[in-house]
């Protein structure tokens, strides 16, 4: 992080008129810095086994080289599997021919915003491979080659590829703002596709895809330890609320299987989510399980292939099948809910349960309707729900410490419309809550610049960069309404936003909304609580030796 | 330089009915031959893109959604259903606003970077000239092709004389200035200077991106010229489509070399469309981000082509950490994997 320029310097770095050389002329730089790491060679070897003919190539190598060790039938490859996917999706297809280049989506990609680099256009990035197809694929391309914005595949091609396809967090923003809904997401992902076939990977994504699929979460922790983590965090709200509350793990018989993000168990902010869950779950005294082969809710497959995506999302099924669980309780993530809301039941709906039911509230009665073929409920549905039945004694003052605004994760926000549920649970839960400038929330919400397997240290400068829109809005609300607290429900926000506010609005802190729920949750009558989750003092109760300073740490 | 080839070859363009007609008089070449090719060219390309584009498979539906969702309780959260629907015809609404309103380009937002009080700020305002103009454009390319119509048919139906009525309400010179007229050069003078100008659509602007543009702009002001200025026999015109569609092909006397010029440019234009950008005009329709409703964890949707996946396991799972499950209390499905493997 030494070398990172402060941020004042950075944003004066900023700027969007283009180099003066056209983009295809235009080298890319691949030092390091500019690309996160690759995946190691035993877990591309593990998924090749695992997922035969969508993954390839194992080998040591490094970006920085001129020598990227493809096969050498790679071009054969690639264009073999860039010619099935324009069938298999018309996305593909109709995206490859219809962008005007208008240029609406330019100026709406974090990363541009950040960085002013012209290939962080979203219609520039894909036009990375559109070029591709017009050169190799359309005869006029062929023909007139560069007039048309053509070009051959080649090594460089490739390349390139690597950097910019690595560097799109498949937020969607642009393809809000496309008039024909040109999504670069799903650009991205077929690019994706095509490098993993070639093994162009990054170990942020293989080794999480392939620790999920082994042990069920995406750090490869075994069960044993899961169940010592959570076990943790059950002491750790016993020492805030002197209550020993209940996690099931693995067990059969069960109305609810809760699967949430595995972020949520091993980092921190995330762990206290998940002890405001733990708690919601007791307080309700719910009948449900957690499981540690199906503990990964967040879906590593996404950023790979549809086949691994469809091989992870499986797990959730699987598991509630052999627990005997009528429906899914989801936790608080991003990418879970895409897949989710726009994958799961198309992918794996076969493999339901006959005794999986629609969801329905055991507390409320409630029939959740909206997710009648998934089977799967949002907490912040199933909370807000509760809270409109007035099932939940709830005590905001104990939040008065803090003024909370709202992150909108990019994939509920943009692939599914969770916009209203967290914010309805968040005003319940703490009476000081702030809505961040307009343009940046709700469906225009900023991606954390982490998304999509990038949340890794390597490529630091470029994650604060593309954190920008997000840091700058978030710093407004600090200078204007002294917020303090920037809730989301993403567990790679919570891991990916806590560098970036640090950066950008330093002072603020990350934190999941069932944080706060849990914050608010009144156990028993007359309860009385002197910290929050995360073991700091209330207001009112702050040990005074909390302040003591020790002797030579003044400067620190 | 892109700019200026596009400029180029649509003066070259131009230069070809010019000679053609003017200097080796092949009327019937460029009155006839041409412009039912090119009408051919066009049918069959159109046609022939939209299959292909049809005949792709939607495995997932991904809808972009620019709203709040179906909620399990309607009355507590509003869906928005025009920019998140959950149905076909709520689907079909925001279809209509896509391809009538432009709705999602009508959100269009600019970005800048300031220092406000030595402090960073990125603002964002709302930017609706490419809107504007691009409506302007569209509809006034529309509403003069309609109007051409009046060449094409007899009798000529009464909608059409309703529609030059309101375009030339404004009752400006004679003959009867035409809103559309203006509206058609103003919008494609605004989309050629905007990709002149703003550096950053200048980077990402190929010779595809001015070509239709000229021409389009050819077309009009050739259009525009025989009208206004050199004031062509509209009769003896309408002799001429006429016998186009009704297959008695006949070349009257008396139609200006400016007449076959603008046919040829549209001409071009009609063999240009199916295999350029332009083809967005159909692609709007079958964009999955815009034309499916949101409703997949609603209902069962089958992908063609669904591939045989099984997940890892959960016997393979408990064999490999059956000891430690066993040891940390966690429950065996089999309790033989509590022994480790040795």
């Amino acid at each position: 992080m030494s070398d990172i320029p402060k941020a004042d310097e950075l944003f004066k770095s900023i700027d969007y008129n283009p180099p003066a050389t056209g983009w295809m002329e235009t080298p890319v730089d691949f030092s390091p810095g500019h690309w996160c790491y690759p995946g190691k060679v035993e877990k591309v070897q593990y998924m090749m086994d695992k997922i035969p003919g969508v993954f390839g190539n194992p080998r040591e190598w490094s970006p920085d080289q001129a020598d990227w060790k493809l096969p050498p039938n790679w071009k054969e490859i690639v264009m073999n599997g860039f010619r099935e996917r324009l069938h298999k999706y018309r996305s593909l297809q109709v995206f490859m021919d219809i962008c005007v280049r208008c240029g609406a989506c330019a100026d709406k990609c974090h990363f541009f915003i950040g960085s002013g680099d012209p290939k962080n256009m979203p219609v520039l990035r894909a036009e990375l491979m559109r070029s591709i197809y017009r050169g190799e694929f359309t005869l006029a391309g062929k023909i007139l080659s560069k007039l048309t914005g053509s070009r051959v595949m080649t090594e460089d091609v490739l390349k390139e590829w690597f950097i910019y396809f690595y560097q799109c967090t498949e937020c969607r923003r642009c393809s809000l703002f496309c008039p024909y809904g040109i999504d670069t997401a799903e650009i991205t992902m077929m690019a994706r596709e095509l490098m993993h076939l070639v093994g162009l990977n990054i170990n942020w994504i293989m080794e999480p895809v392939s620790n999920c699929n082994m042990t069920g979460n995406h750090l490869g922790i075994q069960p044993h330890a899961f169940k010592d983590i959570v076990d943790f965090m059950v002491d750790d709200i016993e020492e805030v609320t002197g209550r020993k509350v209940k996690a099931p793990l693995n067990e059969k018989g069960h109305e609810i299987i809760f699967i949430t993000p595995s972020g949520d168990v091993f980092a921190d902010p995330g762990i206290y989510t998940f002890m405001g869950y733990l708690m919601l779950f007791d307080y309700l005294d719910l009948d449900y399980t957690m499981s540690t082969y199906a503990s990964e809710g967040g879906n590593f497959g996404l950023f790979t292939n549809s086949e691994a995506m469809k091989k992870l999302n499986a797990k959730m099924y699987a598991e509630t099948n052999r627990l005997g669980c009528k429906w899914i309780l989801g936790g608080e993530c991003g990418h879970m809910w895409r897949v989710i809301n726009q994958y799961m039941d198309t992918m794996n709906g076969n493999l339901q349960g006959s005794q999986m039911t629609t969801p329905k509230s055991p507390i409320t009665g409630t029939v959740f309707e909206n997710s009648a073929a998934t089977k799967m409920v949002h907490i912040t549905e199933f909370t807000a729900d509760l809270i409109k039945h007035d099932k939940l004694r709830l005590d905001p003052s104990r939040n008065d410490h803090l003024t909370v605004t709202f992150h909108d994760s990019c994939n509920p926000a943009r692939a599914m419309g969770l916009l209203e549920e967290p914010r309805y649970v968040l005003k319940a839960v703490c009476n000081n809550y702030v809505e961040m400038p307009r343009g940046t929330t709700r469906e225009e919400t900023f991606c954390c610049a982490g998304g999509s397997g990038l949340n890794t240290e390597e490529i630091m400068e470029i994650r604060l960069r593309g954190g920008l829109p997000r840091g700058n809005a978030l710093r407004y609300v600090q200078d204007k309404n002294n917020v303090n607290v920037m809730a989301c429900i993403c567990a790679i926000d919570r891991a990916t936003l806590v560098p970036l506010a640090d950066y950008w609005a330093p002072g603020v802190t990350i934190a999941g909304v069932h944080e706060l729920v849990g914050n608010a949750l009144v156990f028993e009558e007359g309860e009385e609580r002197t910290m929050d989750l995360r073991q700091e003092p209330l207001p009112g109760f702050e040990d005074e030796d909390d302040n003591w300073t020790p002797p030579n740490m003044e400067d620190a | 330089m892109n700019a200026l080839y596009s400029l180029l070859f649509v003066f070259l363009l131009v230069l070809i009915p010019l000679f053609g007609v003017g200097a080796a008089h092949m009327k019937t070449f460029f009155g006839v031959c041409v412009p039912t090719t090119a009408m051919i060219i066009f049918v069959v390309g159109f046609v022939w893109k939209m299959l292909k584009w049809a005949r792709c498979a939607v495995p997932f539906r991904i809808p972009t959604t620019g709203g709040q969702q179906q909620a399990y309780d309607t009355t507590m959260f509003k869906q928005n259903k025009w920019d998140n629907p959950s149905t076909g015809a709520q689907t079909f609404v925001r279809m209509l606003l896509e391809v009538f309103a432009f709705r999602s380009l009508f959100r269009n937002t600019k970005v800048s970077l300031h220092q406000v009080d030595g402090k960073p700020v990125v603002a964002y305002r709302s930017n609706k000239w490419l809107w504007l103009f691009a409506i302007v454009f569209h509809y006034s390319f529309f509403i003069v092709a309609l109007r051409h119509l009046r060449l094409f048919l007899e009798p000529i139906p009464f909608f059409l004389h309703g529609l030059e009525f309101v375009d030339g309400i404004l009752q400006i010179g004679a003959p009867v200035m035409y809103l559309t007229d203006v509206g058609i050069v103003a919008g494609l003078l605004f989309l050629a200077a905007r990709r002149l100008y703003d550096s950053k659509i200048r980077y990402i602007s190929l010779v595809t991106d001015f070509f239709p543009v000229f021409l389009i702009l050819s077309v009009a002001l050739s259009g525009i010229y025989m009208r206004y200025f050199a004031k062509v026999d509209v009769i003896a015109i309408k002799e001429l489509t006429m016998g186009l569609v009704t297959f008695h092909y006949h070349i009257p006397e008396g139609i200006g070399t400016a007449f076959y010029v603008h046919v040829f440019l549209v001409s071009t234009l009609m063999v240009y469309f199916p295999f350029s950008k332009l083809m967005h005009m159909g692609g709007v329709f079958l964009s999955p981000t815009r034309n499916l409703p949101n409703d997949t964890r609603i209902r069962h949707h089958e992908n063609p082509w669904n591939p045989d996946i099984k997940p890892h396991a959960y016997a393979d799972y408990e064999k490999e950490f059956g000891p430690a499950m066993a040891e940390a209390g966690l429950p065996l499905d089999n309790p033989e994997n509590a022994k480790s493997a040795e």
